[in-house]
């Protein structure tokens, strides 16, 4: 195949798009389809101070060579979880690092473990019938807005693709989750105070697309996956996506895009849904859906855990 | 698994990596047809071969060297 805009020989097919690109016009390509993301959704501008999530892996990593090369003012985090299998936490950080240092470009780690006093499969083996992921899932939270608000970030960006969202969606849609089918969009306003502005630039891109794009701009990433993820729904539901989209080129972008469209035009849920009423943590202040303290705090008091773990199981 | 070794006997063969997996086969065919031979989903990784991406449309063979890297990685 060749590049559709040069004839050079092609690096991706990229059928929804009836487009077929060479190495240079893709990677030119990419960061011009984020920039639509970026406009369309009105994620930020260049005035805006821009923290982004980074885990080490092809879609954060990628997310901000691009948002780089776009000339944004940007800053990584990366939050150390501790997850001690092949070292996956520490390769992990040390690949977000050597990014860091060869784009000379700031960025900044917080060790959960060294912060709070243990890591998420510690946590998640003191409190019984907590999910690592859901753990990991709630701790990354906390800890992305509260450094997006302390440091006066404009906003927050994270790695999640199309494929990622479509995947969500999938799962929400199944249970027709309808308070989550409501709250799934590229940009969450800060909508109260102690909410930070989160965006995802790389939604109107392919998963595959990601990958390419960290290969052929050479950026080394985590290859293996978290231990955690075997076995996870999301990557089934990924490939039952992937699939369809197979048969059906732009399958996947439609069903996604299409719900976004549905849902802004009001066709799809009520303009209200999904507004939860939000309480503030007694501890750290930062909103929480149930009055007292948040499920974040919670989460490491030892004397609720002893509670709980009474009315445990064994 | 049974296409794996299909044959090396005239060296005339493509060999695919996939992470700790080789597969040997004979023949000039596309690296469409050979994942689909091995059992891949074409759409689950990207090809590479020299050090670059190539389609699936690209016929191999002939003591090509394509390594294939998972779409679906990392956080
Ligand atoms: S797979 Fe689970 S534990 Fe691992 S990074 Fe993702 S959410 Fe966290
Ligand atoms: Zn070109
Ligand atoms: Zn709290």
């Amino acid at each position: 195949m060749k590049c559709t805009k040069c004839g050079q020989p092609a690096v991706i097919n990229m059928r929804q798009h009836r487009l077929g690109l060479c190495a240079d016009h893709f990677v030119e390509w990419v960061p011009q389809q984020v920039q639509r993301a970026i406009e369309k959704y009105d994620m930020f501008t260049p005035e805006d101070r821009v923290l982004i999530a980074v885990s080490g892996g092809k879609d954060s990593l990628s997310l901000w060579d691009i948002l780089l090369r776009l000339g944004y003012s940007v800053e990584g985090i990366y939050i150390n979880l501790g997850i001690p299998h092949d070292s996956y936490s520490d390769v992990s950080q040390q690949k977000v690092e050597a990014f860091a240092a060869a784009h000379d470009t700031p960025f900044r780690v917080v060790n959960v473990k060294r912060e709070y006093g243990e890591s998420i499969p510690e946590v998640a083996r003191r409190k019984r019938g907590r999910s690592p992921c859901s753990t990991c899932g709630l701790v990354k939270r906390h800890i992305l807005n509260e450094v997006t608000l302390r440091e006066g970030f404009g906003v927050l960006a994270t790695g999640h693709n199309l494929d990622d969202e479509a995947a969500v969606l999938f799962q929400n849609s199944l249970h027709w989750a309808t308070g989550y089918l409501a709250r799934q969009a590229p940009v969450l306003p800060a909508s109260h105070a102690g909410l930070a502005r989160k965006v995802k630039p790389l939604i109107r891109l392919y998963e595959r697309e990601m990958a390419a794009y960290a290969l052929v701009r050479g950026i080394d990433y985590i290859y293996e996956e978290c231990p955690f993820s075997r076995g996870a729904t999301t990557l089934f539901y990924k490939e039952l996506l992937d699939q369809l989209e197979a048969e059906s080129p732009g399958a996947k972008q439609q069903y996604y895009l299409e719900f976004l469209r549905a849902r802004a035009d009001g066709r799809l849920l009520p303009a209200d849904a999904g507004k939860p009423v939000l309480n503030q943590c007694q501890k750290c202040g930062q909103p929480t859906t149930a009055p007292g303290t948040c499920s974040f705090c919670r989460l490491w008091d030892v004397e609720e855990a002893a509670h709980e773990d009474s009315n445990g199981d064994s | 698994m049974a296409d794996g070794r299909l044959c090396a006997k005239l060296g005339l063969t493509m060999k695919l990596i996939y992470r700790d997996q080789t597969w040997e086969l004979k023949g000039k065919i596309t690296v469409r047809d050979a994942l689909k031979k091995v059992g891949l989903r074409p759409e689950a990784v990207l090809a590479v071969r020299d050090g670059k991406l190539i389609t699936e449309d690209v016929l191999a063979g002939q003591d090509d060297v394509i390594r294939l890297i998972a779409v679906v990685s990392g956080g």
